[in-house]
């Protein structure tokens, strides 16, 4: 029943022990690179630290758990998952199981980032093949103690068991353990016996949470900082000329104005004084070329798609031909606005720069690259930089940047005080770094009823889709394929937003799918299964999603929705998307009210592997969902000469739970190692609903926000 | 700079800020309470909720001259121990993604269950509709009230 790990993976290289003064074991482990061989773990609980390691169990006397585990926590879950990994194979009962969140240093950490959905997928291994190490030193720790060979023991909740009946607990071997050296051949479990990992396990900072202790950057307080609010450019391309910092200074506890590049920090004795003295700052600015509005990138991505200047990522058969050739070409453009993250809890960051070291602390998806930065920055020796991370109130890709870390580094390295830069919801969202707008060109050519040619057209502002995106479904269906791409540079600033690219283009091209099944008179089901009949057995290694998988989470999607067979009044429309290694399908359920669209239910059918924790794996899905229903329904973000036209939620509008679906989730059984959730089920949510409100009202929606089209759509009749 | 008296989670406070200071940042800044948590500043997300004689009440436009007198409740006066019914529930259900807004929701909810000891689902979903949360656990969220009021009556 066990499965004998190859040797190739060294544990004696990627775990350390050491003996704790006040009793119990240390382990110390790196994911995914080895120890250096010089380093031990500490002897003192006290002195974790993560430079060398990039986590810690730790095994007391009396048998009980610890794992500090220093991964970023914004949502997604991973500091529950994770941790479950690792107990499962050491073969300990959860209440016995306590994670600790790691001070973090941030040098010699591989993994850090939080995103891609990729935590669970890379931990799989590594995290597992941690635990069973532990599990058979304590093993053989026991074996020593009774004499006994270590074949002839097992394990069960903490109790190491031998062939005559003798118990130990693993508390009262950790001392022998922690002499023996680390042993290289483990064997993981088999799926069958998993007693954790499949469990519904709930958020292991739950208490925290609902009884509002101090978690976020936003929390984070140090003696005798300051609180620093900023005014930046007004607008993308504006430059600061001068202020005037009068009235700001008369301002009781206001304690510095800063200066730095293009824009001017208030520091202050707290947060509102800050916020007061920013308001009081005035400021002249200048731009030395036109400033740019939504109607021009409009008018500029049109004309790329329209035009010549492509880079093309994929190209199967000859799509010029197939096009020359068809009985019937379908062309669809489809369209989507900038995005702004809107991360509940506005971007922070604490810095206090001394003239020996640089502390950082906050909420943050890449700690490391972020201290790389400060010391270029400021011009520091890397390894006086460190960053320290704090629970995330939300991330959808906005914290992977730096930007408001180096701000707070730079001011404090000004104003020679430890600063907490704190962003208003107005900062927040006209600071942004936003997901681009992007638009997209869909051909299709059709000849004696099947599709021979596909080509699809990319023109984004600022960057282009990238890695294997340009092979997701349809790549390999069609003979004729292609995937070309453009982009136009823009002073705007533009990064990853939840699923980046699929989250639109997903939107796109299973609208066009539904639109094409029914304009060549085929179900749109049975378009789906078809083209995919035609990639089973594919030997391009590029083309990473499974048919069979697809083929299944489509047909379980159709049973468990009812899919048309559902109460008058009621319409449905159909998605299924391939994304960050997960498959997914989804099915909207749409009735009308007072004439608009009103989203009911979506059912969702996800192939994610083995689902690690069922409870935190539903939250992911379900706010997946809503997060892309949301946005593909009232998300809308503009630019005129430079400047957001919205600030905060008086005017952009979010989705509230009066409008929310309720999803219902579904997973496929598998034994296949886990993948993520953080993104995957966000990018079909959008097709979905506007296929189901093509069926519902019979507008076809080529443009998000829907709610802004169907408006003027129903306006032109 | 004026002094003012306040009385949080049934203990007096006495702070000096600007008299336009909102509540919020009294907690936050002045009383190291910070549960209760900044996310618009202009009242419309919700999650600054806290509740003033019983009514939640957005405390970031709620200037810290017109509290006087009255008793301030905050998530951290539910319960020390987290066994609030409505605290309870939110755990039942394991609501919390980034967890960042649900002081806000469950102070929200603590309210509007004492008015409507056994909401129906749209009642809930329009008593809630003033709080965003933008990791969208919407549909936890409302089951959670369901449970909390279950709790409660």
């Amino acid at each position: 029943m066990k499965k004998n790990i190859s040797p190739s993976f060294s544990r004696r290289s990627f775990i350390k022990t050491s003996a704790l003064v006040g009793g119990g074991m240390l382990i110390g482990f790196n994911l995914f690179q080895a120890c250096k061989p010089e380093t031990v773990p500490p002897v003192d609980i006290s002195q974790l630290n993560f430079n060398d390691f990039n986590a810690f169990i730790k095994i007391a006397d009396n048998g009980m758990v610890t794992i500090f585990s220093p991964n970023p926590e914004i949502g997604q879950g991973v500091k529950t998952s994770m941790p479950m990994l690792i107990a499962e194979e050491l073969d300990v009962s959860w209440n016995n199981v306590i994670v600790a969140q790691g001070a973090l240093d941030t040098k010699n950490f591989t993994r850090q980032v939080a995103g891609g959905s990729q935590s669970l997928r890379q931990g799989w291994e590594p995290l597992r093949q941690t635990g069973a190490t532990a599990r058979q030193m304590l093993i053989n720790a026991a074996a020593n103690k009774w004499g006994v060979s270590a074949s002839e023991c097992k394990t069960e909740n903490g109790v190491i068991i031998n062939s005559n009946g003798d118990k130990l607990g693993y508390g009262e071997v950790v001392k022998e353990a922690v002499t023996l050296p680390i042993p290289e051949k483990i064997v993981l479990k088999n799926p069958k016996e998993f007693k954790i990992i499949g469990k519904d396990i709930p958020n292991v900072d739950i208490d925290k949470i609902i009884t509002g202790k101090s978690l976020y950057g936003m929390d984070y307080k140090e003696e005798m900082m300051l609180y620093a609010s900023v005014l930046r450019p007004p607008a993308f391309g504006k430059k600061l000329i001068d202020f005037d910092d009068t009235s700001v200074k008369a301002i009781s506890g206001v304690k510095d104005v800063v200066k730095f590049g293009d824009k001017i920090a208030v520091l202050a004795k707290d947060t509102w004084t800050a916020m007061k003295g920013k308001k009081a700052l005035k400021a002249n600015w200048t731009s030395d070329s036109k400033l740019e509005n939504t109607e021009d990138h409009d008018k500029i991505l049109i004309n790329l798609l329209n035009g010549q200047e492509f880079n093309t990522l994929r190209a199967d058969g000859d799509v010029k031909k197939a096009f020359a050739e068809a009985d019937q070409v379908i062309e669809r453009i489809y369209e989507s606005p900038f995005l702004p993250h809107n991360c509940m809890e506005p971007m922070n960051f604490f810095a206090d720069v001394t003239a020996e070291k640089v502390r950082l602390v906050g909420p943050i998806q890449t700690p490391a690259g972020t201290a790389r930065r400060v010391a270029q920055l400021l011009g520091r020796d890397p390894d006086s930089v460190s960053v320290e991370m704090t629970r995330m109130g939300g991330g959808f890709g906005r914290r992977l940047y730096g930007d408001f870390a180096l701000e707070a580094a730079e001011i404090s390295s000004i104003a020679k005080a430890p600063v907490k830069v704190v962003y208003s919801r107005e900062d927040d969202m006209s600071a942004g770094i936003y997901r681009p707008a992007i638009k997209y060109k869909i051909s299709a050519a059709i000849k004696e009823g099947e599709i021979t040619g596909y080509h699809l057209k990319e023109a984004s502002i600022n960057s282009n889709m990238y890695g294997l995106i340009p092979n997701f479904f349809p790549a390999g269906a069609i003979k004729n394929y292609q995937v070309d791409v453009a982009s136009y540079q823009s002073e705007i600033t533009t990064g990853a937003w939840r699923a980046p690219y699929t989250n639109f283009l997903s939107f796109a091209e299973q609208s066009f799918f539904d639109e094409l099944a029914e304009l060549i008179e085929v179900d749109c089901i049975q378009l789906r299964l078809d083209l995919l009949q035609k990639v089973k057995g594919t030997t391009d290694e590029k083309i990473q999603y499974s048919p069979e998988r697809l083929e299944n989470v489509i047909k379980v999607a159709v049973d468990k929705s009812g899919w048309k067979n559902t109460k008058e009044g009621v319409y449905q429309g159909f998605s299924a998307y391939y994304c960050h290694n997960t498959h997914v399908a989804e099915v909207a359920d749409v009735i009308v009210e007072d004439d608009m669209p009103v989203v009911k239910k979506i059912t969702c059918v996800v192939d994610c592997g083995i689902v690690v924790n069922p409870l935190g794996a539903k939250n992911q899905i379900e706010g997946g969902i809503i997060d892309g229903v949301g946005h593909a329904m009232y998300g809308d973000f503009s630019f005129t000469d430079g400047e957001p036209q919205d600030k905060n939620f008086d005017t952009y509008r979010l989705i509230r739970i009066n409008e929310t679906p309720i999803v219902e989730t579904h997973f496929i059984e598998s034994n296949i190692a886990p993948t993520g959730l953080g993104e995957p089920t966000l990018p079909p949510a959008g097709a979905a609903v506007a296929n189901a409100i093509k069926a519902s009202k019979g507008i076809r929606l080529y443009k998000q926000p829907f709610i802004k089209h169907i408006k003027a759509k129903e306006l032109l009749g | 700079m004026p002094v003012y008296n306040l009385k949080v989670n049934g203990q007096s406070h006495t702070v000096e800020v600007d008299q336009d200071t909102p509540l919020l940042w009294v907690l936050r800044d002045h009383l190291d309470m910070v549960g209760t948590k900044f996310g618009c500043g202009i009242g419309q997300c919700g999650a600054c909720t806290i509740h003033l004689d019983g009514s939640a009440t957005r405390s970031c436009l709620l200037q810290v001259s017109m509290v006087k007198n009255m008793e301030i409740t905050t998530i951290e006066g539910l319960s020390e121990d987290a066994s609030h019914p409505v605290q309870q529930a939110w755990k039942e259900v394991d609501v919390p993604q980034c967890g960042y807004c649900q002081a806000g929701q469950m102070m929200s909810a603590v309210a509007f269950i004492k008015q409507n000891k056994n909401p129906n689902k749209i009642e809930i979903r329009n008593a809630m509709s003033g709080n965003i949360c933008r990791c969208a656990a919407y549909n936890r969220i409302e089951k959670a009230v369901e449970v909390a009021a279950s709790k409660m009556s």
